[in-house]
């Protein structure tokens, strides 16, 4: 009943081309991102910040780098936690090296560091494919991990190696280290986070986006067309690194604050991100955020009612969380394989015939 | 010669180890040959199998507060073998019923909520605390071979050596001679087209997750007696890893092969090269030993070549 | 899928999530207790939390609180984990009615992130004998104590115990003295004072990282036996101290010439490997075993009431008599805050000021219950690690004890402080810092 399309005709090609073709869509998302600028940095406490919303954030621009990486152009990474660290290395560096760069400047560079990096450790997916281009990632995961551990040169020589990072100001407005302001830190990420997504959008809808799908639905038959395979995967692995190393910094800058590359980028955090792509739906930009929303919030949640409402013992709470959120992913997976995006997808359309049966 | 006896136990040891990957990744292959699933879970399930074992064995485990007394080994390994049976039986029902044909990767990510939901309902039935296992596997160094040749090599090495030649001939009889073998291989190729010419895929899989669930227990139990029954037991599964892409997904002799020359290579690596470069190159090197292989032969040594068609 | 139902449970929840605690009409003392019993580092973290929360019952139940004042115990599982830990933090520190009144986060990682919100938030970080070592330096971390000793002052003492076997720090020179290390932060802490040890007094210093987990150490192991060194000293957490020893042990490395740090220096470790453990050495800065007075009144006045959080015969253990001795520290922090203050409802700023005065003497120890089990501590506003002294223990495999085998060593401050002092500095500097002056 509200959510049709009836009288709403396009009169130009630019308005048949919208991200959104459908008003309400439209509306919808627009008074989404508006509550998220305006309604929401009044209220919101460092916990909220902290805690919840700023690894969301941070994930959910991860989870869409990988996705377009595995979800658009089919190549299988397990290396967004190594990605993620280079970034966030990139980042420590050039504000060390250059202190009154701009840090917004100081994250692209750290993205396009991470993309290089990224196209280096792809070449090997020119000759291997599906599951086994995964150690390929791995490798570059592992031997990433060990290098930002050994080299001195990257942790600034600090006996154990850890980094944290300095407090930077955004045009006058602290954003990274304790003193930065929750607001402050939200609007920043959020806004990043909101353009790089906009971005995305529109790289998937365009001609390179429909070649990493030729790619990934049937690389050979892609090729014969006259897609260039090196170009379509090294592009992806390219772009997707852009992503996860602004993540990465982000991550390290404002989320954590002070990382050592062992704990805060191993392969658990390839995996993190492989399942917030993959329960969020791949191939999805929405299902980054869903993914993200699914794997980060749920724990806490979970936590907050088990220990908070139920008064659980803390370690008994953690022991059922994890129980919990295999089952969910089980659960999730059963009802909807292809993520929470296409669960949102049928919701809509259900809702384009509501109340209506049929 | 004392240098080239050093670079004899560095092999061999590097051997030993390499089985002992070996062992963890027999479980990966038998669940990726028969269902095409990549079976994150397969740690969690040695170390659950381990978990159920020391409960058997033990008197502060619930089978003892249940029943007063503890079982002895020769009954207990069974009985953990009929656990990880009955497990099999109930992932079967809950969980891969529902998800027939679906993407690989869906059922990789399917196999990590099964790893989690393991995980902490073993945390929760059993706690977390280490448990030590003893079976009677011998420990430490083999003084015999140390006093008489200045060779270190461990023991419980051996018997694990020992234990997956066994293994590796009985899985290889069963997939290649037997009826029930070569359905497991149908249902690997495809799911739907050996639905068709009658194999029931349900009992397939039953079948083959309760042998994997069996290699699992025998897995957590070399490595459990190694180091004690403890979380850190299902991080063996990344070791696997590159056993895995080194010898192929699909093979169970690719497994052994591909845990000796990655359990090898490791070592060396680290002994011999591990100084110049500050050491702990042993993960990195793993993989890029595998990524090495993968360059020359992308399916694995012995993996099944993928034919590709459009 | 009925979506209707999703939604519905989905609001339920979320109007649930995070419930205030209902403040009680009497003021508590909100202490924080970041656990981990879960993930690979959940069998040691286990006996800490329980010994802490036991000390806290026994003071709710035997004396009324502190001072009167009951103790709120809010605890939060970190798994370890750097990210959970921060939720923990931000979850807790404003607990009502004190406040979160200080934290302990028994993690490296943890501390690390704390350190610098510590200032902001106005909450003091205690990191017993781990965490940033440089914080002993009071003028630039005004927020962080870590006494009674860091892992550099802890790298002096072993090799002056070292020397004292070796009859003296003369005859260290040639000696090669290996370190196998975890491969983190935690790990790499003594690299730089064993270095700078080894440039003094003349022996050969090696160090061999093992990764995460540290479940297979073969390769290690191997080299050590190639290379043969005199002493091999330890800096291992979780899995990784058992397989050291166990590995130890096979290659026939003289157990007595084995030195873990404090944290690789507790039953879980040397229990698997057998009676090959034995006299197997490790540091630490107080006594083993549950024979003291305080440890009684802690089975009569908690366990025997049934509010007992751990196995009773756990009581004693290395890792839960650290436990104890952290949370004792903690409350005479808190007393000390209280006296100085002149008021039974601190904030954690005066707390703070409570940790920077804080002395706990012998005699003070032994009103506690714990008689000769530590050294008396006297922390200051420009040292805030305390006496740093330590000392090294023994574990005899037949009777399953550890036994005390040396005296404290004071640390060797010329090598340590010019550390710290760089250390800190560099903070200061990076995080526009100034450091303050101490009266």
């Amino acid at each position: 009943m509200f959510y049709r399309e009836n009288g709403q005709f396009k009169s130009s090609y630019r308005a048949d081309q919208a991200i959104f073709p459908i008003a309400q869509d439209r509306w919808f998302v627009i008074a989404v991102v508006l509550t998220a600028f305006l309604a929401v940095p009044p209220f919101i406490d460092q916990y909220w910040a902290n805690a919840v919303i700023l690894p969301f954030l941070v994930y959910a621009l991860a989870g869409l780098g990988l996705n377009i990486l595995t979800g658009y152009c089919g190549q299988v990474s397990l290396g967004t936690g190594g990605f993620m660290a280079v970034g966030a290395y990139a980042s420590f560096k050039l504000v060390g090296l250059f202190p009154e760069l701009n840090f917004l400047i100081v994250l692209l560079l750290s993205g396009f560091i991470t993309a290089g990096v990224g196209m280096i450790f792809g070449l090997p997916s020119l000759r291997i494919k599906g599951f086994y281009l995964a150690v390929a990632t791995l490798a570059a995961q592992f031997f990433l991990v060990w290098i930002f551990n050994k080299v001195g040169w990257f942790y600034d020589y600090s006996p154990t190696g850890m980094i944290t990072v300095r407090p930077i100001e955004f045009f006058g407005v602290l954003v990274t280290g304790p003193e930065a302001g929750s607001a402050a830190k939200y609007l920043f990420t959020l806004s990043i986070v909101i353009v790089m997504a906009l971005a995305a959008k529109n790289i998937v809808r365009g001609r390179i986006g429909r070649a990493w799908m030729a790619i990934r639905d049937m690389d050979i038959a892609a090729e014969l067309i006259g897609i260039r395979p090196l170009m379509a995967k090294l592009t992806a692995f390219a772009v997707s690194s852009f992503y996860i190393g602004v993540a990465g910094a982000l991550y390290f800058s404002i989320y954590l604050g002070a990382v050592e590359p062992v704990e805060a980028f191993d392969i658990n955090r390839s995996f993190y991100v492989l399942f917030i792509i993959i329960i969020g739906g791949l191939g999805s930009v929405l299902g980054s955020f869903l993914g993200a929303a699914f794997i980060v919030l749920v724990p806490i949640l979970l936590k907050n009612v088990m220990v908070g409402g139920m008064g659980m013992a803390s370690g008994t709470a953690g022991h059922v969380e994890i129980l919990l959120m295999g089952v969910l992913i089980i659960f999730f997976l059963i009802v909807e394989p292809h993520g929470l995006a296409r669960l949102w997808q049928i919701a809509k359309e259900k809702l384009r015939l509501w109340p209506f049966p049929h | 010669m004392a240098f080239d006896l050093f670079l004899l136990e560095v092999v061999i040891s590097g051997l030993m180890t390499g089985v002992m990957y070996a062992l963890v990744a027999l479980g990966f292959v038998l669940i990726f040959k028969a269902s095409g699933i990549f079976n994150f879970a397969q740690g969690v399930l040695a170390l659950f199998a381990a978990l159920a074992l020391y409960d058997f064995l033990s008197e502060d485990g619930w089978f003892f507060s249940l029943f007063g007394f503890t079982l002895p080994v020769w009954l207990a390994i069974p009985a953990t073998a009929a656990i990880m049976i009955f497990l099999a039986w109930i992932i079967e029902r809950s969980v891969l019923r529902f998800l027939v044909k679906q993407d690989q990767i869906i059922l990789f990510m399917a196999t990590i909520g099964l790893a989690f939901v393991l995980e902490g309902l073993g945390d929760l039935l059993f706690g977390s605390d280490v448990k030590p296992l003893n079976i009677g596997i011998p420990q430490g160094a083999s003084d015999w071979a140390l006093d008489t040749f200045n060779l270190y090599i461990e023991k419980l090495e051996i018997v694990a050596a020992a234990t997956a030649a066994v293994l590796v001939i009985i899985l290889a009889i069963f997939f290649q001679k037997t009826r029930i073998g070569r359905a497991l291989r149908a249902v690997a190729d495809d799911h739907q087209a050996a639905l068709s010419v009658g194999v029931s895929l349900d009992k397939i899989w039953v079948i083959v997750w309760s042998v994997s669930g069996i290699v699992a227990l025998v897995a957590g139990i070399m490595w459990g007696s190694k180091s004690g029954v403890q979380f850190s037991l299902s991080l063996i599964a990344l070791k696997a890893l590159p056993v895995l892409i080194l010898g192929g997904f699909t093979s169970v002799p690719g497994a052994i092969v591909g845990g000796l020359i990655i359990g090898v290579g490791e070592k060396v690596a680290e002994v011999y090269l591990g100084p110049y470069v500050g050491g702990a190159l042993e993960n990195w090197f793993a993989y890029m030993l595998a990524l090495a292989f993968l360059l020359f032969r992308p399916q694995g040594l012995f993996g099944e070549r993928i034919i590709e068609r459009v | 899928m009925n979506l209707r139902k999703l939604t519905g449970a989905a609001v339920a929840a979320v109007l649930t999530l995070p419930t205030v605690a209902t403040s009680a009409q009497a003021y508590e003392l909100v202490i924080p207790a970041l656990e981990y019993r879960t993930g690979p580092y959940a069998p040691n973290g286990i006996p800490l939390a329980n010994a802490m929360t036991d000390y806290f019952t026994l003071l709710n139940e035997r004396d009324g609180g502190v001072e009167g004042v009951k103790i709120k115990l809010a605890t939060c599982e970190t798994g370890y984990n750097t990210a959970k830990g921060v939720e923990c933090y931000e979850n807790i520190k404003n607990t009502p009615p004190s406040r979160a009144l200080m934290v302990q986060p028994f993690s490296t990682g943890i501390t690390y992130q704390l350190i610098p919100k510590s200032s902001v938030d106005e909450i003091p970080i205690f990191s017993m004998g781990y965490g940033r070592t440089s914080a002993a330096n009071g003028k630039v971390f005004p927020w962080v104590f870590n006494f009674p000793a860091t892992y550099w002052s802890q790298a002096t003492a072993l090799v002056q115990y070292i020397a004292d076997q070796e009859g003296g720090m003369g005859n260290l020179k040639g000696k090669k003295i290996h370190l196998v290390y975890h491969n983190s932060a935690y790990g790499k802490e003594p690299i730089r004072t064993l270095e700078s040890l080894a440039a003094k007094y003349g022996f050969e210093y090696k160090g061999l990282p093992v990764d995460h987990p540290g479940q297979e150490q073969k390769a290690t192991w191997l080299q050590i036996r190639k290379e043969r060194p005199d002493w091999v000293l330890m800096w291992g957490w979780g899995v990784m101290n058992q397989v050291a020893v166990k590995e130890a042990a096979s290659i026939r490395f003289p157990m007595n010439r084995f030195i873990g740090v404090w944290w690789s220096g507790s039953e879980n470790d040397v229990l698997p490997a057998g009676d090959a453990a034995d006299g197997y050495l490790s540091g630490t800065f107080h006594a083993a075993g549950g024979d003291f007075p305080l440890h009684d009144a802690i089975r009569k006045h908690v366990y025997d009431a049934g509010k007992g959080s751990g196995d009773r015969d756990r009581i004693g253990e290395v890792l839960y008599n650290r436990g104890l001795v952290a949370a004792m520290w903690q409350v005479e922090a808190i007393r000390n805050a209280m006296k100085i203050h002149g008021t039974k409802e601190v904030t954690p700023a005066m707390v703070r000021d409570g940790f920077e005065s804080l002395e706990v003497s012998e005699a003070r120890l032994a009103e506690l219950g714990l008689k000769g089990f530590t050294y008396g501590i006297k922390i200051t506003c420009e040292n805030h690690e305390g006496p740093g002294r330590v000392a090294v223990q023994q574990w005899d495999a037949k009777a399953k004890k550890w036994n005390m085998v040396s005296k404290f060593y004071e640390p060797l401050r010329d090598i340590t402080g010019p550390l710290i002092e760089e250390d800190s500095m560099a903070y200061a500097k990076e995080n526009n810092v100034t450091p303050r002056t101490c009266s």
